[in-house]
């Protein structure tokens, strides 16, 4: 039997299940020209982020909008639908320093790390070394697709 | 289910209380160590010639004229002696100590793969390969050109033996390697069988046997195979220790694999002769401890009789399958007729990484993943798989809490 106080309960809340279950950004954006894919061949857990990109020619470029499919765990589906909702606005530099602070925050379970109110569910994986990767994949992939046509 | 099924003369309390970790409790749970497939535990008789060794017994072998290393060097030949009865070998020359399996087949891979077989040649493996008995075969493939042929399965997770005669046809095929019991479905297949195919067609034959050999007596002279492979951390023995068996005749016509100290007959800046089998194949300070722990398991499984183990774990894998054909949305891959305790499933509603962590807040321990056979994984449309796995100390009421325990996952995750 698993206990209520089970730290799997915080892992499996319905902040994180919600995302995972019914995620407001799965699918490629329209206009996405820019893709990447997260996979973890340890555990099978695959990832594609697209991302279309505004203000190309006219200083650095931002994520207007973020997309995903995913097969994988809910806690890697749901990062990654966390992920697509906090980074449109946010250039390559930003998207940069906010995958490095959810890592952090994955690590430690210190949410406070974290300056977007809507990742800090993701704290929870701190208790669960083997899980690291299922937060971190999704945010390895939206660098990657953004690196690849950066200058 | 056969009621009449004798119960295995296994004292199972007994064989449990010989090792140590399975005391432990996890989070205040039993521990229920369901990774024996990964790797297995260590009994009290291993750990024990180990740390003896280290506190009484060791220098380095088959240098110093000392008597320490004298002694030393008893204990690891020793070690081949057991090995050499354990798997029926004609003689303790056929005993190739490596690193582990992986290291056995990239032996094999290098020295009769680039030695004696020729690049106009094929090898055979099957859909059901570890990714250790692949990708050797690939590297070997890119570098000489050597063809890589494919032997499908059954969906029923069987070797498709009609499949493997048709690709042996051509007479092309040096050397069919395959497993000799699947680590994803728990397939074990008909090594005598395939020998007979193989050589029918002037090829070799290579069972992997890293869980075969856990699991059943294994005589490589009844199955007529050419090499045989297994690892020490899977019988109970430590890590950094595999077995290659091959025959005399076939070792004496390889060349070696690694250069270095121990290897060679003499040694000159000009050119160097080798020394005989096996010692040709083992450069370098082997795994010393390794091998006399290894040494220690075979000893232990051999006092409780392979025959016994393999009795207990039908017991076992007759009572997991039918526990786990209880837990609604769980479905168990591969249904092959021989088959062992190694369990792969998935479970609607639940990825297979949900599953493993769910199932480790209860104290049971599986793994989840591709169980390093990506191929196999593709073959059988999915992505990742828990895997449940027995050892000679799992328990029926082990397999039961993991029934109870998915019950429990699958409600969590509903």
């Amino acid at each position: 039997m698993l206990d209520d106080a089970d730290a799997v309960r915080d892992l499996y809340s319905d902040a994180i299940r919600g995302h995972a279950r019914r995620p407001a950004h799965r699918g490629r954006p329209e206009g996405a020209d820019r893709q990447a894919r997260g996979s973890n061949p340890m555990c099978g857990d695959r990832v594609d982020v697209f991302v279309r990109l505004d203000g190309e020619g006219k200083g650095a470029p931002r994520v207007a909008a973020a997309g995903f499919e995913a097969r994988s765990c809910e806690v890697c589906a749901a990062s990654a639908d966390l992920m697509c909702g906090a980074v449109p606005g946010l250039g390559l530099e930003a998207v940069r320093g906010l995958a490095h602070m959810v890592g952090e925050m994955a690590r430690t379970g210190d949410a406070a790390a974290v300056p977007a109110e809507a990742l800090r569910p993701l704290s929870a994986v701190h208790e669960f070394p083997s899980r690291l990767r299922c937060v971190t994949l999704p945010w390895s992939a939206l660098v990657e697709a953004m690196e690849r046509n950066d200058g | 289910m056969n009621v009449l099924t004798p119960r295995p003369p296994l004292d199972l309390a007994r064989v449990r209380a010989e090792f140590p970790i399975l005391s432990q409790t996890i989070r205040g749970k039993p521990f229920v160590f369901l990774d024996s497939a990964a790797s297995a535990q260590k009994p009290r008789a291993v750990i024990d010639a180990m740390v003896s060794a280290m506190e009484t017994q060791y220098a380095n072998v088959h240098r110093g004229l000392h008597w320490m290393s004298e002694r030393t060097t008893d204990a690891y030949e020793a070690a081949r002696d057991k090995v050499a009865a354990f798997l029926g070998a004609a003689s303790r020359e056929e005993i190739v100590f490596t690193a582990s399996s992986t290291a056995a087949i990239n032996l094999v891979a290098h020295s009769y793969g680039r030695g004696v077989l020729r690049p106009d040649q094929a090898v055979v493996i099957s859909e059901m390969e570890h990714h250790a008995n692949l990708v050797p075969w690939q590297m070997l493939r890119d570098e000489r050109g050597v063809e890589l042929r494919i032997c499908p399965i059954t969906d029923g997770g069987e070797l498709d033996l009609a499949a493997l005669e048709r690709l042996l046809a051509d007479g092309k095929v040096g050397l069919v390697s395959v497993t000799h019991m699947s680590n994803v479905l728990g397939t074990v297949t008909p090594g005598a069988r395939i020998a007979e195919l193989a050589h029918a067609h002037g090829a070799l034959l290579l069972l992997d046997g890293s869980q075969a050999a856990v699991h059943r007596p294994v005589d490589v002279q009844a199955l007529g195979c050419d090499f045989y492979v297994f690892t020490g951390h899977k019988l109970y023995g430590p890590t950094g220790i595999g077995v290659l068996w091959a025959r005399r005749a076939l070792l004496e016509r390889m060349p070696p694999f690694l250069g270095g100290g121990d290897m060679i007959a003499s040694v000159t800046f000009e050119r160097s002769t080798w020394a005989e089998v096996p010692h040709k194949f083992e450069a370098g300070t082997p795994p010393i401890l390794e091998a006399i722990g290894l040494g220690a398991a075979v000893d232990w499984v051999q006092s409780l009789g392979m025959d016994h183990v393999a009795a207990h774990e039908a017991a076992l894998t007759e009572h997991a399958l039918r526990r786990l054909a209880d837990v609604p949305g769980l479905r168990v891959l591969g249904a092959a007729q021989d088959r062992g305790g190694v369990f792969s499933f998935t479970l609607e509603g639940g990825h297979a990484h949900d599953v493993a962590t769910l199932l480790d807040r209860q104290g049971i321990a599986v793994r989840a993943g591709n169980h390093c056979a990506e191929p196999l994984m593709r073959r059988l449309g999915v992505d990742s798989t828990a895997r449940a796995s027995c050892g000679v100390y799992t328990t029926e009421g082990e397999l039961d809490a993991l029934a109870e325990g998915l019950e429990t996952v699958r409600r969590f995750l509903a």
